[in-house]
């Protein structure tokens, strides 16, 4: 490998980090959320994809992508809630209710999105970062989806809001103790019911830089598993909202090295690079997993950090 | 039996029938927001699935990979395990049964054939027993591991189906060279139906004969339904699970070798479609009892059959199957808060079940 193409695999590598870590970042914002208030909600990649096809059906129609923004936070919401109604129900377990979401949320896009697989909807604009180089990688590489600098805004008021506001603490609450917060008079119910609706319009913004962004097109095969990386991924930044971002940009750029090396030139093993996020996410989950105690940070409610 | 146990019996067959039923429901309204009529699209799902001959060889057909990949999520979950990696055993055992050509020439005949289903067996039993593994030994959550491990299995597959072993005449789809004639599974008898079925059923009772009456079986449930007691009374935990684990992969990786070795011929992109995931719904629907699976693949097996017919009469987008599966599956997880609480249960069995036969339609 030249210096110049090595120059350009990082770039792009770079590049891509924040072009494809963006619905990690969303994703894992939302599942951070839902988990802090003590569920789990595996379905994030359902509302991943249903949000994706909501976000572009918005843009199409109305004209804007800031209106599909919406469509997909909206629709994204709605998913959750359908979510955390099912599981305050007594004896359901969440796990498998969010493997149904997953499922339900992936035919209903498929089903509601038939007609969008051809037509262009108007794009989240880019953010230009690399106006002072001269170079086109250079500038290609750092135009950056204009929701991203808001999902650091984002990473960053959860983290204030959890450790100094009244509703983070109560969130906090509810996943450490049920029964401290219920002998307090607040609902557990209610407020996991919020958290998860909450989670799941932050992870449909991830849907919406999916068909809005990059790839930046509706198809059935928009979304493969990120919205379950994502899920991994919280375990992994130990339910801090910070630690999501480092994650998700980490992973972003794992999953940007097969097409950085695809576009300098160097095709082989395509399909192993892009099996690449996948194994990293399993090795980091081997890695900070133990069976021996509860995950440090974890919230205590959460069946999953046994 | 005495009366609980008939509750019970009488329970794990109302719940799912009523929420199939409010599911389908729910997919009629679902059908005429699209500006279809729901009525002919139930017609279609039933007339489609079971109407005549050909349906019900085509249901049949489609129920054998279903009645495998549901195992694969029912044994892991009696030994206390939600497994839902059956897609990628599939796509490893698909592709295990494509590679012993390349490898070795196997006798013809049956025994090639079993050749080539143990080696689909072995690839699917290690790599759900990795998620078994994963969990005992190092506290990963075994429901995201096998999905992980499904989307690298197919990223595998891809990789040395379209790389080293494609089969050069194969031009528009890439495959691996197709197998041998003698290799493949036929027919059973006259009808349209290979030995696949056999095999399907054949497993689902034996996987009930094993959970009911063999020891093994029944210290799998033991771990399953309580961890600690099961170390308490020294059980080997780790080791029964991961056991169940590689025999509910086994399952789904014969799964794909039967689909490779009867419908395909080959290993191509032909194998993935979801079989893995359909299996779940399965497995939830049967409650994770092995022998319920056959009766319940036989019905999902029937609407994916039925799925085409409402492609093509009611212009319906082919996933509309998809949707009634979602639906169905939410609402069955969601009758599980209502367990406990059939009406009427004292007066007499019957009345409980008979809104329910009389409801099918």
């Amino acid at each position: 490998m030249t210096p110049d193409v090595l120059f350009d695999v990082v770039i792009g590598v770079i590049g891509g980090a924040v072009r494809v870590g963006a619905p990690f970042l969303f994703v894992s914002l939302g599942e951070c959320i839902t988990e802090k208030a003590g569920r789990i909600n595996l379905g994030l990649e359902g509302v991943l994809v249903f949000s994706a096809m909501a976000g572009f059906a918005g843009a199409y129609w109305s004209g804007s992508p800031w209106i599909g923004v919406l469509a997909a936070g909206a629709s994204g919401a709605l998913l959750a809630l359908l979510h955390g109604l099912a599981c305050s129900l007594t004896r359901v377990n969440d796990i498998a209710m969010g493997i149904a979401i997953m499922l339900l949320g992936a035919g209903l896009a498929f089903y509601l999105g038939k007609p969008l697989i051809q037509p262009q909807a108007p794009q989240i604009p880019s953010i230009f970062l690399g106006e002072w180089s001269t170079s086109p990688t250079v500038r290609a590489a750092l135009s950056i989806n204009a929701l991203f600098p808001f999902g650091i805004v984002l990473a960053i008021v959860m983290a204030w809001a959890f450790a100094n506001t009244r509703w983070g603490l109560v969130i906090r609450m509810v996943g450490d103790s049920a029964d401290a917060a219920r002998a307090q008079g607040t609902s557990v119910t209610a407020v996991r019911v919020a958290a998860t609706v909450a989670g799941g319009f932050i992870a449909g913004l991830g849907g919406a830089s999916l068909s809005l962004y990059y790839p930046g097109s509706w198809n059935e095969g928009l979304s493969s598993g990120q919205g379950l990386i994502a899920v991994a991924l919280v375990i992994f930044a130990r339910w801090r909202p910070l630690n999501c971002l480092w994650a998700a940009l980490l992973f972003g750029g794992a999953g940007a090295i097969g097409p950085a090396l695809q576009s300098a030139g160097i095709g082989g093993g395509y399909y192993l690079f892009a099996a690449l996020p996948y194994a990293l996410t399993l090795l980091i989950l081997v890695v900070t997993c133990s069976p021996a105690r509860t995950l440090k940070g974890a919230p205590m409610e959460l069946g999953m950090s046994r | 039996m005495n009366r609980d146990a008939c509750r019970h019996a009488i329970e794990a067959i109302a719940w799912p029938v009523a929420s199939l039923i409010a599911a389908l429901a729910l997919f009629g309204v679902f059908v005429a927001f699209y500006g279809a009529s729901p009525v002919e699209a139930w017609r279609l799902l039933f007339v489609g699935a079971f109407g005549d001959a050909f349906s019900w060889q085509n249901s049949l057909q489609r129920a054998a990979p279903l009645m495998l990949t549901a195992l694969t999520v029912a044994i892991p979950a009696r030994a206390g395990l939600i497994v839902i990696g059956g897609e990628g055993a599939l796509v490893v055992g698909g592709f295990a049964c494509a590679a012993v050509p390349y490898m070795f020439a196997p006798p013809s005949g049956w025994m090639g054939t079993l050749i080539l289903l143990s080696a689909a067996a072995v690839a699917g039993a290690l790599w759900i027993a990795m998620a078994g593994a994963l969990r005992q030994y190092r506290g990963v959550n075994e429901t995201i591991s096998s999905l992980l491990f499904g989307y690298i299995a197919i990223a595998l597959f891809k990789h040395f189906v379209e790389g080293p072993m494609r089969d050069p005449a194969s031009l528009n789809k890439p495959s691996t060279l197709p197998l041998a004639e003698e290799l493949r599974i036929g027919d059973i008898g006259p009808f349209d139906v290979h030995w696949g079925l056999a095999w399907g059923v054949a497993l689902c009772v034996l996987g009930t004969l094993w959970l009911t009456f063999t020891s093994h079986g029944f210290a799998t449930r033991v771990v399953g339904g309580n961890a600690r007691t099961a170390k308490l009374v020294g059980l080997p935990a780790n080791a029964l699970i991961i056991t169940a684990c590689a025999l509910g992969g086994a399952a789904a990786g014969i799964a794909g070798g039967i689909e490779v070795a009867a419908v395909h011929m080959s290993a191509n992109a032909s194998l993935i479609v979801g079989l893995g995931y359909a299996g779940i719904l399965v497995s939830f629907v049967a409650r994770h009892e092995p022998i319920a699976i056959i009766p319940v693949a036989i019905l999902f097996g029937g609407f994916g059959a039925a799925g085409s017919m409402l492609q093509r009469r009611l212009g319906l987008p082919d996933a509309s199957i998809q949707v009634l599966l979602g639906i169905a599956f939410v609402i069955i997880l969601a009758s599980e808060t209502l367990r406990g609480r059939l009406p009427s249960l004292r007066l007499s069995a019957r009345p409980a079940q008979q809104p329910v036969a009389s409801a099918a339609p």
